[in-house]
C-alpha cells in the first residue's frame, strides 16, 4: 500500500436513523483491507463516537478515514458551536447532551474519553463558534 | 455458552432464526448506556439491554459483540430489527428484569466484562 487510501463521508445533523452508517462503512473498509480485528474494532469505536458527536452537537460535518502502511487516521470536522472547555469535555461523565439523546443511551459523557482510550494519538482543535476538528491516530504495530 | 442455551436459561424467545444462535459467548455486559457499552464491552460478548433503538444494534456491531438480549419484555424498533437481520446478529426477547437476567446468566457461568480503571487503560 504505497498511496494512502482515503475515504470521506458526510454526516447529517440529528439524523439518528443514519447515525452510525459512517462508522459501519469505515469499519467494513478496514476489514476488507485485511487489518487485524482489534484495530478495526478500535477504529470503529473512535469513528462511531466522533460521528455521534457530529450528529448530536456538531450540526453535521465530514468524516475522513485515511489508511497508511503503519497507521489508521480518523478525522472528524464540523462547523458547530465548538467545545467551550475541552479539559472538562475530556472528563468521564461530563456531558452537555440534551435529555432526548440520553434516552437513546448516549450522552453519558464517555464519548471523548472513549475516543482517547482507543486511539494512540488524539488532537482536537476547537473554540466556541469555530467548530471542532478532531484527528485520531491508531498505529497498527502498537497496543492501546 | 451458546446463544441457544442462553435462550433456554432465560425462557426467552428468538426474534428470528439464524445459524448464529450456535455462536459461543463467554462474557456479558448489561447496560442501558451505550457509551458505557462502547467503553467496557469485550468483543464476542453478549449485550443485555432494555433500550430498543437502532443504535443498540450499531453499538453491538462496532464492538463485534455476539448477540443481544432485550430485557423487561422490550421489543426492538422495526428499523433495529431490519438492521439486526441484515447483519445476522442473534436477538433474544426476555420477559425478565435486567437484574434477574444477569443473575441467571452469571449463575450459569457467563463472566462479566472487566471494568478497566481509567488510569490503567
Amino acid at each position: 500500500m504505497s498511496e494512502p487510501l482515503v475515504l470521506e463521508l458526510e454526516v447529517k445533523p440529528l439524523d439518528f436513523l443514519a447515525a452510525g452508517e459512517t462508522a459501519t462503512q469505515f469499519k467494513e473498509t478496514l476489514k476488507s483491507l485485511g487489518l487485524p480485528p482489534e484495530i478495526c474494532r478500535r477504529a470503529a469505536i473512535v469513528v462511531y463516537e466522533a460521528e455521534m458527536n457530529i450528529v448530536i452537537h456538531g450540526g453535521g460535518g465530514v468524516m475522513r478515514l485515511q489508511v497508511e502502511e503503519d497507521k489508521v487516521t480518523i478525522m472528524a470536522e464540523d462547523e458547530g458551536p465548538g467545545i467551550e472547555d475541552l479539559e472538562l469535555a475530556m472528563q468521564e461523565g461530563y456531558s452537555s447532551a440534551p435529555d432526548f439523546i440520553r434516552e437513546m443511551g448516549f450522552g453519558a459523557g464517555m464519548g471523548l474519553p472513549n475516543i482517547k482510550r482507543n486511539a494512540n494519538e488524539l488532537y482536537i482543535d476547537t473554540a466556541p463558534g469555530k467548530g471542532t476538528k478532531l484527528r485520531a491516530v491508531i498505529y497498527l504495530n502498537k497496543g492501546r | 455458552m451458546k446463544i441457544s442455551k442462553i435462550e433456554k436459561i432465560l425462557q426467552a424467545s428468538r426474534l428470528f432464526d439464524t445459524a448464529a444462535m450456535d455462536s459461543e459467548v463467554e462474557y456479558a455486559f448489561a447496560s442501558d448506556l451505550m457509551s458505557d457499552v462502547l467503553a467496557f464491552a469485550l468483543a464476542t460478548s453478549l449485550l443485555i439491554t432494555g433500550l430498543t433503538n437502532i443504535q443498540i444494534i450499531r453499538t453491538a456491531t462496532m464492538l463485534d459483540m455476539t448477540g443481544i438480549v432485550f430485557v423487561r419484555n422490550k421489543r426492538p424498533l422495526e428499523e433495529a430489527i431490519v438492521l439486526a437481520k441484515k447483519l445476522d446478529i442473534p436477538i433474544l426477547l426476555c420477559q425478565k428484569s435486567m437484574f434477574e437476567t444477569c443473575g441467571l446468566l452469571y449463575q450459569a457461568g457467563l463472566k462479566p466484562c472487566p471494568i478497566l480503571h481509567k488510569e490503567s487503560s
